[in-house]
């Protein structure tokens, strides 16, 4: 056990240095990293995770309730389109009804004309193309006695809901690059979940305003003929809808339910001022059917005035004038420069195809994840200090010995944590002086069996030998069950907690590295150099 | 210069004996916590029963909490709990779940950020909504679980199946022992609470399979010495180990809980605990249980006479 061929020590004592080298990056500026460090060298450094840097951990959930009822209300106005057309189908009771929408076919004697219709709109979701059947996004029933229903089928609303996250990922993508906000990690979670992360965010409830806004923007006539207290108390004329203003209180108007203009026909959104009043405003260009349609309806409808509204609350209702033609027009309300810039980059963006709703917020200030650091730093170095002092206190040189180990240990620890871009948290850096205390463990274990070696009469070489060996199977599955607990904690683990895991799990691989080489290694030199008869412990 | 020992070398100290001592001790320890738990029950974070969490630093000298309470009060939230968090300046505000889904918890962030504005710096905010909560409470409880499952199939692969049960046993009686701590002391049980116990698991287990890897070795070296003799044997060559590992265990631990900063304190108070309660466990409870779960191991009373002598070496 204490011969080392040559090429061994080269091994062991370059990976050290290997591990010293990922890891010296770490210790310079970005700067310095820039200018003054050879390309050709790892230049990573420890990704800090959002305990450490401060940021904002938001979790988000698709509210596929709200995106079941607003798919469903198209559906039943699909259905309603459809049997209107001629020749018109005669029906009654149209409503969604649970997870479907439902009608009854007058006239019986017309039902699979009926049928063909709906079937038209069961919305093809893809292409079996290996034969079968194809995926839609309904089913139609039909119960009998002229009753339809046409229900969402399992797979087709899974896809959906799935389309909506991927759309929904895209859309926050584009809000928080236009934010500015650096390195935000824009991931989806399970089934309806997307986990936003923005290390470093100065302003977290601005960032969560802007992410979870659906911005769901859009353009109706006012009915000014209702009156909106009536239509408050529930008797809005069929085909209209009251939606309430911003304003405090807010102020209740009596709309068309059908939008003139909605958030897709927006091609740019810029903030900017009204040239008489110099207020913040939102300034929009429409693309060219858009454009078309806004001013064929300005045309028809001069001095009524509309609603613009976002998220079902209006911002601003303005008569129309004169018709505009143009293509582009202007929001005014009562805007900030702020909130009129946060709109624009809303627009641009585009809208969420769902409602998001939080579900978990973690934020850190920049404050406290200074602090951290600090506290971090302080415990290790004096748990590090404290250990090896102790070590030098119950082993001597071969205490001095295992303290060496201990350093390359660290060294090791923190080279793996850079290499694997493994973030770095506060529990993270508990878990490193953690392993401090137990990294020793396998030094104690084999230095143990040496002193035991040797109160049973071995010489020294032979001591350290037996020692070595018998103490190796020990260290193997000691460290193992540990391994589990650590990689069970990763597994389930979110955010701190895997951090915890991670420097735990590499903190127990490469102490068994050091104590089985490192280690060895020393007290082979050792006991070549000085030819020992008792070993000092 | 004379060495540190812990111990002196070449103990006898007859463990096993003591087990008349440290079973019922034990025993009656595990049930006092388990009462514990269901009577008193635990002081459960926001991590597992959804709410809000924030701290704050005032900008004006150190925090009136009594003022701060009343304000939180106006607001209408529920039960607010207001302490000190480390230093006079620190406060740490914990409000209780709203009724109503996801949008109820987000309002609270909000009412109370209106309530201060400027006034204070928001170091941290941790908001949990209802259906989180549940999900990390069932993937906690299931993850240690898990790899209790884990380590017990590995023990027994290694070993046998008395040891895995043995093992399993000590573990256990930590992992109460640690629960029944958290729920007299009213420590926050949160997330890394779990991570402490997994911790403990792990270190637990560490310390009891060395003490078994000892007892494996001098079965094979002594086949006819008593099992009692050979436990106690096993533990007293192991116990400069046991005790060495600990004190470095829990030097590193007692630089974290004193310097490592408020956050991670109760999170270290926790290790520290389970570290001691783990090398107890391994010494007590670990190796005297083989005795009930090996009774082909224990050969005839007459064999006791002669083995009960300290072996000479092989």
């Amino acid at each position: 056990m204490l011969y080392f061929s040559r090429w061994k020590i080269t091994a062991i004592l370059g990976t050290i240095l290997l591990g010293l080298l990922v890891v010296v990056p770490n210790f310079l500026s970005a700067d310095q990293l820039r200018n003054n460090w050879p390309n050709w060298l790892p230049g990573r450094q420890i990704v800090l995770g959002l305990d450490l840097q401060g940021g904002v951990y938001l979790l988000y959930e698709v509210d596929t309730a709200d995106y079941k009822a607003r798919r469903l209300k198209g559906l039943e106005s699909d259905i309603r389109n459809a049997m209107r057309q001629e020749p018109r189908i005669g029906y009654t009771g149209l409503g969604v009804q649970g997870d479907g929408v439902q009608l009854r076919i007058r006239d019986t004697a017309r039902v699979a004309e009926a049928a063909e219709r709906l079937q038209g709109l069961v919305n093809p979701i893809s292409n079996n193309l290996l034969g079968g059947t194809a995926l839609t996004e309904f089913a139609v029933d039909d119960e009998g006695d002229g009753l339809f229903r046409m229900n969402f089928t399992t797979q087709g609303l899974e896809q959906r809901i799935g389309t909506v996250i991927n759309q929904s990922i895209e859309v926050i993508r584009r809000r928080v690059d236009e934010l500015g906000t650096t390195e935000p990690s824009i991931q989806r979670q399970g089934a309806e979940r997307i986990l936003v992360e923005a290390p470093g965010e100065k302003d977290p409830a601005r960032l969560k305003d802007i992410v979870g806004r659906t911005a769901q923007l859009t353009f109706h006539l006012v009915d000014v003929n209702a009156n909106p207290q009536d239509a408050l108390a529930g008797n809005a004329p069929p085909g209209t809808m009251v939606l309430e203003s911003m304003d405090d209180p807010p102020i209740p108007y009596v709309v068309e339910e059908a939008p003139l203009l909605s958030g897709e026909d927006l091609v740019d959104a810029q903030a900017s001022f009204d040239s008489r009043t110099n207020e913040p405003i939102v300034s929009f260009r429409l693309s060219t059917g858009g454009s078309r349609r806004f001013a064929q309806v300005t045309t028809d409808n001069v001095n009524r005035p509309f609603a613009i509204v976002l998220d079902r609350e209006v911002i601003s209702a303005p008569v129309i004038r004169e018709p505009i033609t143009g293509g582009s027009g202007q929001i005014s309300g009562s805007f900030t420069v702020e909130s009129a810039n946060d709109l624009a980059v809303l627009l641009r963006a585009g809208a969420l195809p769902a409602r998001l709703t939080v579900v978990e917020e973690r934020t850190v200030g920049p404050g406290l994840g200074a602090d951290s650091i600090a506290a971090g730093q302080i415990a290790s170095l004096i748990g590090a200090i404290a250990v090896a002092l102790f070590m030098m206190a119950a082993y001597g040189l071969l205490g001095v010995f295992a303290n060496i180990a201990l350093l390359v240990n660290i060294v090791l620890i923190f080279a793996v944590l850079t290499l694997l871009q493994a973030t770095l948290t506060l529990p993270g850096i508990a878990g490193i002086v953690l392993t401090m205390g137990m990294a020793v463990d396998s030094n104690v274990l084999i230095y143990e069996r040496i002193r035991e070696e040797q109160r049973l009469g071995r010489s020294a070489v032979t001591a350290i030998d037996t020692g070595f060996q018998r103490a190796f199977g020990t260290i193997m599955d000691a460290n193992i069950t540990t391994l589990i607990a650590a990689a069970v904690l990763f597994q389930l683990g979110s955010g701190p907690v895997r951090g915890f895991a991670v420097t735990l799990t590499v903190g127990i691989v490469t102490t068994v590295f050091t104590a089985i080489t490192f280690t060895r290694l020393l007290i082979a030199l050792w006991v070549r150099r000085r030819r020992p008869t008792t070993v000092p412990i | 210069m004379r060495l540190l020992r812990l111990f002196p070398d070449d103990t006898h100290y007859p463990f096993m004996r003591w087990r008349k001592l440290s079973f019922p001790l034990s025993g009656l320890l595990s049930v006092v916590c388990f009462l514990g738990f269901f009577l008193i029950g635990m002081n459960t974070g926001i991590d597992f029963q959804g709410g809000t969490l924030m701290e704050i630093e005032t900008k004006d000298g150190p925090a009136d909490l009594g003022a701060i309470r009343e304000r939180l009060g106006e607001l209408n939230l529920g039960e607010v709990q207001v302490q000190e968090f480390g230093e006079p300046q620190n406060v740490l505000i914990r409000i209780v779940r709203q009724e109503g889904g996801d949008d109820a918890q987000q309002a609270v962030v909000g009412k109370v950020q209106a309530a201060f504005g400027d006034e204070v710096e928001y170091r941290r905010v941790e908001v949990v909504g209802p259906r989180v909560s549940g999900e990390l409470a069932q993937n906690g409880t299931f993850g240690v679980l898990l790899s209790l499952l884990c380590i017990m199939v590995y023990v027994w692969f290694r070993f046998e199946w008395q040891y895995a049960l043995g093992a399993i046993v000590a573990t256990l009686h930590d992992i109460v022992l640690t629960v029944g701590l958290f729920a007299f002391l009213q420590l926050e049980f949160n997330l890394s609470s779990i991570a402490a116990i997994l911790t403990i698991i792990g270190y637990s287990l560490n310390d009891t399979v060395v003490v078994y890897d000892r007892i494996r070795e001098l079965r094979r070296k002594y086949k006819r010495m008593h099992l009692i003799t050979l436990l106690d044997l096993a533990i007293n060559q192991t116990l400069a180990r046991t005790t060495m590992t600990a004190a470095t265990t829990l030097i590193a631990l007692s630089s974290l809980y004193l310097f490592g900063g408020e956050v991670i304190r109760s999170f270290t108070f926790a290790m520290l605990f389970g570290v001691l309660v783990g090398t107890y466990s391994s010494i007590f409870i670990a190796a005297p249980v083989l005795i009930f779960l090996d009774p082909q191991l224990t050969p005839n009373p007459a064999d006791e006479e002669e083995t009960t002598a300290e072996p000479k070496a092989a």
